[in-house]
């Protein structure tokens, strides 16, 4: 299989009002990989990732420099549709967040956000994301109930159908399993494996095993002097985890800080 | 994970549609947002120019000179208005306090499922049947109106106010800073008060600067209990008492016995009369009244903001 860039972010910056969260930060994220970001509590990890599909947008007084290329297009170009961004790079948040209706209202929210209103379609495709996600077995039998009546293992894996619902090509997961249990943070970690047969996926976690279990690539970021930002390291998961290049991405995975 | 089921639908049409709707919808905001400040602009405006020529410094020193005749001020409203805020205050904020501590202490209890019904109700009556009420419990019993009566009214406006805003606040606060005060073996008294207060209290103190600034505002609840009073004047009451060797009890008894007259009050009486110096009066007091309750309200919600950046909301 070749190697094919689908993301990458030249010299990302990020800034909330005076204060530079993200300094000018360049990595590829490699289409069909799982990208993990690893760093210290603070370094700017989840604000990266949410600089990867606009979300930051929400966030009043926030401003991006740099760069960030999907598919050769910069998604901070002006003119470009955040509503199409969006629909191309899906995220998945820290807490399951399932709206307050059924599990298949929840799975179609997106779909009919772009238009997808046949019955059919849409039940093929709830399907196809539920199973996708691998809940379908266990929700089969109550698509009509709330998601909010699910397991926290069972509502974060709603929360993945339900963003994977939109066939989106990349998918971005902010630690999705740090709120679960061990054994819902298994199945979250084996599913990741699965997706990324389908999806791009950046995943930013503060666990470090989790890192290496899951992930083809890592990042690590660690704040500089003015609390920004900034990439220390980007390689094959194997290899900075096992022949890290810099001292200080050392000193990190081997637990001397952070 | 096929990837054709979006092939059937016309994606760039879908963002397309999305991005007028989006404009449309943005320019009524915008539309709409001028149209409701338009009304508050206004009134400012044309309260500045009727009554703004009219204010100097005599307006805020003087009682007011006899019906017909110009100059003069409103010295006695401005400090009737004073007392009676400084009574309601006096008389609504510690229970109010105490009541929204409870609703967020233990709020699922019946009691608090009361409180809170019969506080929303009391925020709902209307201010003039409040003033009757405490015609008939207060002014009656003494056989005469006073500041005391007129501040009780108030205090009545002020307290659904406080309760309510005062709750929110509390409830603004983390859970975790109650438990983790509570989790030291600490009582709850002082959980509340030294935790939660101290983490809440700008926001509460915006509530309370609120509801002042609507007691402030009441005439209703004044007119059958503070009745109104030319000669409201506590520097002249002052210097009777000093010369009759009265205690600072007893002239303080005639400060809040006296029937008393109030900023909105005044503005009411004046504007009905047919002399053209008082109608200008009463544009003037219109104006006092606009710039301290705005001042207050404008303070209150500066600090308010001010709170919620400071919770990252």
């Amino acid at each position: 299989m070749t190697l094919t860039v689908k993301m990458e972010t030249k010299e990302l910056s990020v800034f909330y009002k005076s204060f530079q969260a993200i300094h000018a930060v360049s990595m590829p994220m490699y289409e069909n990989k799982v990208t993990a970001i690893i760093g210290p509590s603070g370094c700017g990890k989840s604000t990266f990732l949410r600089a990867l599909n606009r979300m930051n947008d929400l966030v009043p007084g926030s401003r991006v420099t740099g760069e960030v290329i999907l598919d050769g297009g910069n998604i901070y170009d002006q003119g470009k549709d955040v509503v199409e961004v969006r629909r191309r790079v899906g995220m998945v948040f820290q807490r399951p967040n399932p709206f307050p209706m059924s599990i298949y209202d929840n799975v179609a929210f997106g779909p009919r956000l772009y238009g997808l209103r046949k019955k059919a379609l849409l039940d093929e495709l709830v399907e196809k994301s539920l199973r996708g996600a691998a809940l379908w077995d266990e929700v089969k039998d109550k698509l009509s109930q709330s998601g909010m009546a699910l397991s926290g293992g069972q509502q974060q894996r709603l929360c993945i159908a339900r963003a994977i619902a939109i066939q989106p090509e990349v998918i971005l997961m902010d630690e999705p399993a740090s709120a679960l249990d061990p054994v819902a943070t298994l199945r979250i970690e084996e599913l990741i494996g699965t997706m990324k047969q389908w999806f791009t996926i950046v995943i930013v976690t503060h666990n470090m095993q989790q890192a290496a279990r899951i992930s083809d690539y890592t990042a690590f970021l660690l704040m500089n002097e003015e609390r920004a930002g900034e990439l220390i390291e980007f390689s094959g998961t194997e290899a900075l985890f096992t022949r890290p290049k810099d001292k200080r991405t050392e000193d990190y995975i081997t637990g001397r800080f952070g | 994970m096929q990837k054709d089921i979006f092939a059937q639908v016309d994606l760039p049409r879908v963002y397309r549609r999305r991005q007028l709707v989006n404009s449309v919808m943005l320019g009524l905001t915008g539309l709409f947002l001028v149209l409701a400040i338009i009304p508050l602009i206004w009134i400012t405006v044309y309260v500045i120019i009727k009554g703004g020529h009219y204010i100097n410094l005599d307006f805020f020193i003087h009682l007011p000179r006899p019906m017909g005749t110009s100059g003069g001020g409103v010295l006695q409203a401005i400090e009737g208005s004073f007392v009676m805020v400084i009574i309601a205050s006096v008389i609504a904020i510690p229970p109010a306090l105490l009541a929204a501590f409870y609703l967020v202490t233990a709020p699922n209890t019946p009691l608090a499922t009361a409180v809170r019904f019969s506080t929303d109700l009391l925020a709902g009556i209307p201010s003039i049947v409040i003033g009757l009420f405490i015609y008939a419990i207060v002014v009656v019993t003494q056989k005469h109106y006073s500041a005391l009566a007129g501040g009780i009214a108030l205090s009545t406006i002020m307290l659904p106010v406080i309760i309510r805003s005062a709750e929110e606040m509390l409830k603004l606060v983390p859970r975790e800073l109650r438990e983790g005060a509570l989790a030291l073996g600490s009582p709850e008294w002082k959980a509340a008060l030294r935790v939660m207060l101290p983490a809440a209290a700008e926001g509460i103190l915006t509530g309370i600067m609120l509801s002042i600034a609507r007691a402030t505002g009441e005439t209703a609840p004044l007119l059958f209990t503070a009745l109104g009073n030319d000669n409201y004047e506590i520097g002249n009451m002052i210097r009777q008492g000093v010369r009759h060797h009265q205690s600072v009890l007893a002239i303080l008894g005639q400060i809040l016995d006296q029937p008393a007259d109030a900023l909105p009050l005044t503005l009411w009486k004046y504007a009905q009369q047919p002399y053209p110096e008082r109608v200008q009066q009463a544009w003037a007091v219109a104006l006092v009244l606009l710039l301290f309750v705005l001042t207050l309200n404008i303070l209150a919600r500066f600090w308010l903001s001010h709170r919620r950046r400071q919770l990252g909301e």
